[in-house]
């Protein structure tokens, strides 16, 4: 059980590139916290910093209190799940599990990797091979070896992005209930805003290396910090135009609009906002997402999610009204959020 | 059509004149040496195994044989342990002068073996190593080490980076990540770098001739030439001699090429 704590931290490679710039974030005991950003937004480095395979260029990370930047990261009882697994294919599925107890040399190795191998459903897949495996199961074989040592936090980086989607949805089911019944931090870096929403206790937004917001998931969704943020969270993503550009929410000049495809409406009345020619039709299933050409807008189409009872063609002509009181205004100049 | 008929002709003839001269020494050092130059024969007729016989029995072709063994597997064990932990410091760690260090490597084993043939008689000399096995092996390693950690280094850039880290995070240090992870994921590196390294002193024979005295330290390919006396080659006896060096080698390949063959990093990441 452990909090982590990021203090300006920097990280800078050997050939320039700055990956990090000045981070500054509180892990809090128990939380777990996702790492969302596009890739190269420097979350994967982030993560990598905290469990010490790389050693910031600025600024200190602490566990529990204790400045930890200079130890190494063997010495930190931090567990860490790869993107690529990283199980040792010499090794059968036992052996990878042991590998961390044996080092630490504890007693009672047979017995927590039973458990553990138990609690992930692998337990009769001991004797085998990684390369014997699914990719599912080498999945949970990574996550038990991090799991068996009872670590002080766990660093999972992207752990699902080599599944498939079906597999992929069920396995954050499980990674959810898992924190909640270890009850231990975990890190979580992806690039998959859905994963970052379901799972996050918080969620941290990344651009860039910098920080871009951390908040809960539904706050992040609800009272984006700024443009970016607004169009990366949320999906199909949400709609951003300059007030003036043809549609006007009664902001000043200078004003970034944003409203989510779901907080348009479609109505015939005069009361319209606007009009908008159809120009594709998305079925989604429960819903459909429809891309609008409206007259008057010099840019992109307007996402509208409908309704999938009602029936709409590629070349309609419909009105539409804005949520007013859905409608995101940022400042033009800095991106941030306008609003209280 | 054509064209592949026509890779089968230079395949054929490829293979034909890679094999034809072992095929030959096979077949001559069965035949007997009246026949030997008589009628140069490659249907094999009238075989016998005089040639071996004497080379055990008039010779004592077993000493050399011995002191190539000890010689050669002395360097290979040598030359891969130290050359594994080198070459994993060099692909791996990051530190000042490293591309200055492994030109330097590279550079000892350009110098051209005959020139330092003298200095290095004269310093085994004064260190009274000449006609021993390490008199041998220490200059044997000048050689097989560059070639080693050459090779190592570039096995070991292969790894995924992802193992070793996933070791680190388990809480091994790098000599416990080196030995439990690396190591035997490189196994069909180290055993290349082992092969050829065993293959060079195996079959080296300027150092042997030079820093040997007499025939109890002898090597294989020195113990052959040597066979020539003042009047007659016994060429039967060479050719026996040959082909019982070949044996070892050839052994060693096929029983390793399966181990260098076979894909052992295969399920590590995903694949």
């Amino acid at each position: 059980m452990a909090a982590v704590t990021l203090r300006r931290v920097s990280k800078r490679f050997p050939n320039g590139a700055l990956a990090v710039r000045d981070v500054t974030l509180e892990i809090a005991d128990g939380e777990l916290l996702v790492l969302l950003g596009p890739s190269g937004s420097g979350k994967s480095t982030l993560l990598r910093l905290i469990a010490g395979l790389d050693v910031p260029t600025a600024g200190a990370v602490l566990i529990d209190g204790r400045d930890v930047t200079a130890v190494p990261p063997q010495h930190r009882d931090l567990a860490m799940v790869f993107q690529s697994y990283a199980l040792y294919p010499h090794k059968t599925v036992r052996q990878n599990l042991e590998f961390s107890l044996r080092v630490r040399r504890v007693t009672g190795i047979a017995g927590r990797v039973q458990r553990a191998a138990e609690l992930l459903g692998i337990a009769a897949l001991l004797d085998r091979k990684p390369a014997e495996l699914s990719g599912g199961q080498r999945q949970r074989v990574a996550l038990g070896r991090a799991i068996v040592r009872e670590p002080r936090a766990f660093l999972l980086d992207e752990p699902l992005s080599n599944l498939d989607p079906l597999l992929r949805v069920s396995t954050r089911t499980e990674l959810a209930l898992l924190h909640r019944r270890l009850g231990t931090t975990m890190v979580y870096v992806t690039h998959d805003q859905e994963e970052a929403m379901t799972l996050g206790t918080r969620i941290a937004v990344m651009r860039d290396g910098r920080v871009e917001q951390v908040d809960a998931p539904l706050d992040v969704f609800r009272r984006p910090a700024n443009v970016f943020v607004a169009g990366f969270v949320g999906s199909p993503a949400m709609n951003v135009w300059e007030e003036g550009d043809g549609l006007s929410a009664g902001a000043g000049q200078g004003t970034v609009l944003g409203i989510r495809p779901h907080d348009i409406e479609l109505t015939d009345s005069t009361a319209a906002d606007g009009r908008g020619r159809i120009e594709v039709v998305e079925p989604l299933g429960a819903a459909t997402l429809i891309h609008l050409r409206v007259d008057r807008r010099s840019s992109d189409l307007v996402r509208v999610v409908i309704s999938a009872d009602r029936a709409v063609a590629v070349g309609d002509v419909v009105g539409f009204r804005l949520r007013r009181d859905r409608v995101h205004q940022f400042d033009r100049e800095t991106g941030r959020r306008r609003d209280g | 059509m054509i064209r592949r008929r026509g890779w089968l002709v230079v395949t054929t003839l490829l293979v034909a004149g890679l094999v034809l001269p072992i095929y030959w020494t096979l077949v001559s050092s069965f035949t007997p040496e009246s026949r030997l130059f008589a009628a140069p024969s490659l249907v094999p007729h009238g075989l016998v195994f005089d040639h071996y016989r004497a080379l055990f029995t008039q010779r004592d072709f077993w000493t050399p044989i011995r002191n190539s063994l000890i010689v050669a597997s002395a360097t290979t064990m040598v030359s891969v342990a130290l050359g594994a932990a080198c070459a994993y410091a060099i692909a791996r760690l990051r530190f000042r002068g490293k591309s200055l260090l492994l030109a330097f490597v590279l550079a000892v084993s350009m110098f051209p073996q005959m020139a330092i043939v003298s200095p290095l008689y004269v310093v085994l000399r004064a260190m009274h190593l000449l006609n021993t096995y390490p008199g041998l092996v220490l200059p044997y390693l000048t050689f097989a080490m560059p070639l080693a950690i050459w090779l190592l280094v570039g096995f070991f850039r292969q790894l995924p980076a992802d193992l070793e880290e996933a070791a680190m995070m388990d809480g091994a240090g790098r000599m416990r990540t080196l030995r439990e992870v690396i190591l035997p994921l490189a196994l069909p590196g180290l055993a290349t770098t082992a092969i050829l390294t065993f293959l060079y002193r195996w079959n080296e024979f300027l150092f042997a001739l030079s820093f040997t005295l007499g025939p109890e330290r002898y090597t294989v390919p020195v113990a052959i030439t040597l066979f020539r006396g003042q009047y007659q080659v016994p060429w039967g006896q060479v050719l026996a001699a040959a082909v019982i060096a070949t044996i070892p080698v050839a052994a060693i390949v096929l029983v390793a090429q399966r181990r260098i063959i076979a894909g052992l990093t295969s399920g590590a990441v995903k694949g």
